[in-house]
């Protein structure tokens, strides 16, 4: 099957004119010895037949409709309401392309606007821009931005441990050879002192200072502290905050953050095996230009009509080359779509009414959970929908007896912080019902033992 | 219209359209006691829209039919390869066995995923003619920086610090010296012959053992086959350089040649362009990257691998992860655009089979060529010869003030969607068409003709170019008012944004 709307007549019509006798005689720029090549891949499928071997493949797969899941760790799964995907499947929107050309494109540059404005109520920010591949990136791009920002004067970074693992391992892969010295990111320091204790690792050289809110284990701190101790040596602060939760706790933006990024991926966007999800990026006014990524702003056009481009353009790789803060070209166009009818539907009170569920069923859980035998939460702070659970012997061999009852465990922690060893990372949201909870204390009791 | 007339609103936004006590969903109450809530935690203020499911729906089909898009019609963005998408890669991508996997199950829960993983890979990896893959870079360009950090990871393996000069032809896309860049290295600019090759005594010049290696786009920029590929790799292999593949013209070469079998050591995909997968607005796009035998050890981890064989019979394999000896780390956090990306690109594939993906390229290539016949008389085309996927030509004509941008606006009026223009940068007012090989003669044929048509318009009534588009929702955007007034968010409460203390 192809789709390609040519007849062999046309075909030869246009060989014709272009004054070659066949398709082959294209290509004599093509050394010959390399030329058509014989691909060895499996004979093309109808449609009919594709559809059924994808069917087969995705139900090779156990979901988590079918498990109960108290998985999360950085994908959260939460219900998308029917109208996102309605909008999402409009060729108009997912076949068009980077709105270049913004008298044919106001779909997708006013959608984006809206946007970079529902991140910035959320945030409390002055700028969001139209998003990066993921969170983990949005925060090695703000270790760009602050590289930038001080012209590689300052070369150092302060990370805290508590930072997810994986973003924590893409900073490392993105600033490898760039000179940054890296303090904080050892999983081994005491994950239970106050982040204000980061503080002392800032010094005069620290260009950054990058915690996440809530943390990994799901706790909720107010940075403010930290950030006026970080600005006070002249670093910036970001803040790498789950979306969902600053529908219910203070903005970074009140703590004094400069850069607030993270995942967008709650807002409407399936868990799809991680990706594709969405980065936001945000920061205060002062540091546009010093942003990377796509941005679009207000104007009019020649009618009086108000309106809406890609705009402080000159920033960007396509214009600045090999000056530019960061070599992205893409935004997650389709994906901030989703976020942003997600976030119109829902609106002030849903969010709110959806971030309080997660929070109660979470202290549900953990109430329940810590009083099994043996077992008990490894940290007292207050936490939003996410929680460390000892289970007090190998968590791979607990999840493994949880799947036996058709339920996901929580993430290992052990596997990133050795001090952690026997401990899970239980989420909670408003997709698990309370007999799923206590299916799991009722399974969980199982194994319990002191 | 004056400075300060108030624009007229033609759809207001979302936060126009709030009504407080709206709203477009309910959820369960909560099925569980509730906890306290940390009080000096909470914030205060939530100024977020209120919206019924009807108004977001009207609002959001008002905002798609402001867009022209590949369904609506013809879309020749030169290097963008805006091919058609087909519609059964939507239903395969959204099946809920894909959209309801959490990154991090086990691996025996997802062996679906992990299997289409393994074998797009394959696949991948058979088309390019490399010995290894990764699926993980989120877009071309992050594919681009993968590559680039390979490739001095290699040089630094083997105890070669001294690398830090990337050479990159004028006429390359400008996320090869953006991602260079990135990292610090030294860009090195090599310009092009009469021909549109790399210039081979320029090349020999900026060759040495500082030299990190080539970021080669071939075709190139202008749609060009470079008719000395093999020797330009040979002269950079010879001074200890690597060559990178940008694969973003892809489009022309599946099976035509691999570009593994040329001599090229690492390459990008756009499974966004080559591989169907729709460009939504300006992502997500999806950027896997392919490697040659010296460079596997590099890939970012982790990458899918076979973990236990199977047998051919009963016992399936079991796929898991693997991390690469020497890898460079990670490039994102989980497995790469699996649903959006790796789905629908895995469908594609797999419908077209080798024979139909050479037939992809063959007339891709053959609507190229058509086009550039049909309007060669017309238009300048600076590098004259069989062109491959795309090619370019000069949007200006003698006694005429009318430039590309004009052009391109009036072709909206004709309800075409322009070529990409002012790039490549070395053509003057350079109007790149790339028609893909999903358009027909009549579409090819009716395009020309409103090409020729503009161009006699240019020089009778240069005038309809310069007011253009007129025919369209919107008109011509002042640029300028939106970069110095910088409006980046819909209204929100006085003070609500915090400035920087």
């Amino acid at each position: 099957m192809t789709y390609i709307p040519i007849s062999p007549k046309e075909r030869d019509a246009m060989l014709a004119t272009v004054s070659v006798k066949k398709l082959e005689d294209l290509f004599e720029a093509v050394p010959q010895k390399h030329r058509f090549p014989a691909l060895s891949l499996p004979p093309a499928l109808t449609e009919m037949e594709a559809a059924a071997e994808l069917t087969e493949l995705a139900n090779a797969n156990e979901t988590t409709r079918e498990l109960v899941s108290f998985l999360g760790a950085g994908m959260y799964d939460h219900y998308i309401p029917s109208v996102v995907d309605h909008i999402l499947r409009r060729g108009e929107f997912y076949t068009a392309y980077t709105p270049y050309q913004p008298e044919i494109s106001q779909g997708t540059l006013q959608a984006i606007f809206e946007y970079q404005s529902l991140i910035s109520a959320l945030t409390g920010m002055e700028v969001s821009n139209a998003s990066h591949y993921d969170g983990a990136t949005a925060a090695a791009e703000a270790v760009n931005l602050a590289w930038a920002q001080f012209r590689g004067k300052r070369t150092k970074i302060v990370i805290s441990p508590t930072v997810h693992p994986q973003y924590r391992e893409v900073i490392r892969t993105y600033t490898t050879g760039m000179g940054v010295e890296q303090a904080g990111d050892d999983p081994t320091l005491d994950l239970e002192a106050d982040p204000e204790t980061l503080a002392e690792l800032v010094d005069e050289n620290t260009m950054l200072v990058i915690v996440q809110y809530p943390d990994f284990f799901g706790r909720v701190y107010d940075y403010t502290g930290l950030s006026e101790a970080s600005h006070a040596k002249g670093a910036l602060l970001c803040v790498v905050a789950n979306p969902l939760a600053l529908a219910l706790f203070k903005t970074p933006a009140d703590m004094g953050a400069d850069i607030v990024v993270g995942e967008g991926q709650p807002f409407g966007i399936p868990t799809w095996y991680g990706g594709p999800s969405l980065g936001f990026f945000t920061t205060r006014k002062q540091y546009v230009h010093k942003m990377a990524g796509r941005l679009v702003g207000e104007t009019v056009d020649s009618r009086g009509q108000r309106a809406y481009v890609l705009t402080l353009t000159a920033r960007e790789q396509h214009i600045k080359r090999d000056r530019a803060t960061s070599n992205i070209c893409t935004n997650q166009g389709l994906l901030a779509l989703a976020s942003a009818v997600y976030l119109s539907l829902v609106g002030k009170q849903g969010l709110r009414q959806v971030a309080e569920t997660c929070y109660h069923k979470a202290h549900y859980a953990a109430e329940r959970l810590s009083k099994l035998p043996g077992m008990g939460l490894c940290f007292s702070e207050p936490y939003f929908h996410e929680f460390a659970l000892c289970v007090n012997q190998p968590v791979e061999q607990v999840n493994a007896h949880l799947l036996e009852h058709g339920i996901l465990g929580g993430y290992d922690l052990g596997q990133d912080y050795p001090n952690l060893k026997d401990h899970m990372l239980v989420a909670v949201t408003e997709m698990n019902t309370k007999e799923e909870i206590d299916l799991l204390v009722e399974v969980l009791l199982e194994v319990s033992h002191d | 219209m004056t400075e300060n007339s108030t624009p007229k609103i033609v759809e207001p936004t979302v936060f126009d359209l709030s009504s407080p006590g709206r709203t477009g969903v309910t959820f369960p109450e909560p099925d569980v006691p509730l906890a306290e809530l940390p009080k000096d935690l909470l914030r205060e203020e939530l100024p977020l829209p209120e919206l019924a499911e009807v108004d977001v729906v009207r609002h959001y089909m008002h905002l798609s039919n402001f867009n022209y898009s590949v369904d609506g019609g013809f879309y020749p963005l030169g290097s963008c390869t805006m091919k058609y998408n087909p519609k059964i890669n939507e239903d395969t991508c959204r099946l809920p066995g894909f959209l309801y996997t959490h990154p991090l199950q086990p691996i025996e829960t997802v062996q679906g995923n992990l299997a289409l993983m393994y074998m797009l890979q394959e696949w991948l990896k058979e088309i390019s003619g490399f010995a290894a893959a990764t699926l993980q870079p989120a877009a071309g360009a992050h594919g681009e920086f993968t590559g680039v950090l390979i490739m001095r990871a290699y040089h630094r393996s083997r105890g070669d610090e001294k690398r830090i000069k990337m050479l990159i032809p004028d006429s390359a896309h400008g996320t090869n010296p953006a991602s260079a860049g990135m990292m610090g290295l030294q860009v090195v600019q090599i310009p092009s012959d009469a021909r549109g090759n790399i210039d081979i005594e320029a090349l020999k010049a900026a060759c040495d053992d500082t030299v990190l290696g080539l970021m080669l786009t071939n075709p190139n920029t202008l749609g060009l086959f470079d008719e000395h590929v093999e020797q330009v790799i040979k002269i950079v292999h010879e001074c200890g350089g690597l060559v990178y593949g940008d694969g973003a013209n892809l489009n022309a070469l599946l099976g035509i040649v691999r570009p593994g079998d040329l001599g090229i050591d690492l390459m990008h995909f756009n499974l966004h362009k080559t591989f169907a997968v729709p460009h939504g607005g300006g992502g997500p796009g999806s950027g896997p990257v392919g490697v040659a035998a010296h460079l596997a050890d590099f890939l970012p981890a982790p990458i899918v691998g076979i973990l236990e064989e199977g047998d051919d019979e009963e016992l399936a394999p079991l796929f898991g992860f693997i991390t690469p000896s020497k890898s460079i780390g990670r490039m994102k956090a989980f497995h790469g655009h699996f649903g959006g990306g790796l789905v629908r690109a895995f469908t594609y594939i797999a419908m077209h089979g080798p024979d139909g993906l050479r037939q992809i390229s063959e007339f891709a290539v053959l609507n190229a060529n058509y086009l550039q016949a049909r309007l060669r008389d017309t238009y300048k085309i600076p590098f004259d010869r069989i062109c491959m996927h795309e090619f370019v030509a000069e949007g200006r004509f003698e006694g005429s003030d009318v430039r590309a941008l004009d052009i391109a606006k009036r072709l909206m009026d004709y309800g075409f969607h322009p070529p990409t223009n002012y790039f490549p940068l070395i053509v003057h007012e350079a109007l790149m068409i790339e028609p893909t090989e999903t358009e027909n003669k009549d579409t090819l044929d009716a395009f020309a003709d409103a090409l020729i048509k503009i161009a006699g318009e240019a020089v009778k009534n240069p005038e309809l170019l310069h007011n253009a588009p007129t025919k369209t929702p919107f008109g011509r955007m002042d640029e300028v008012k939106a970069a110095r007034e910088l409006v980046l968010c819909c209204w929100l409460p006085e003070g609500y944004l915090k400035q920087a203390s």
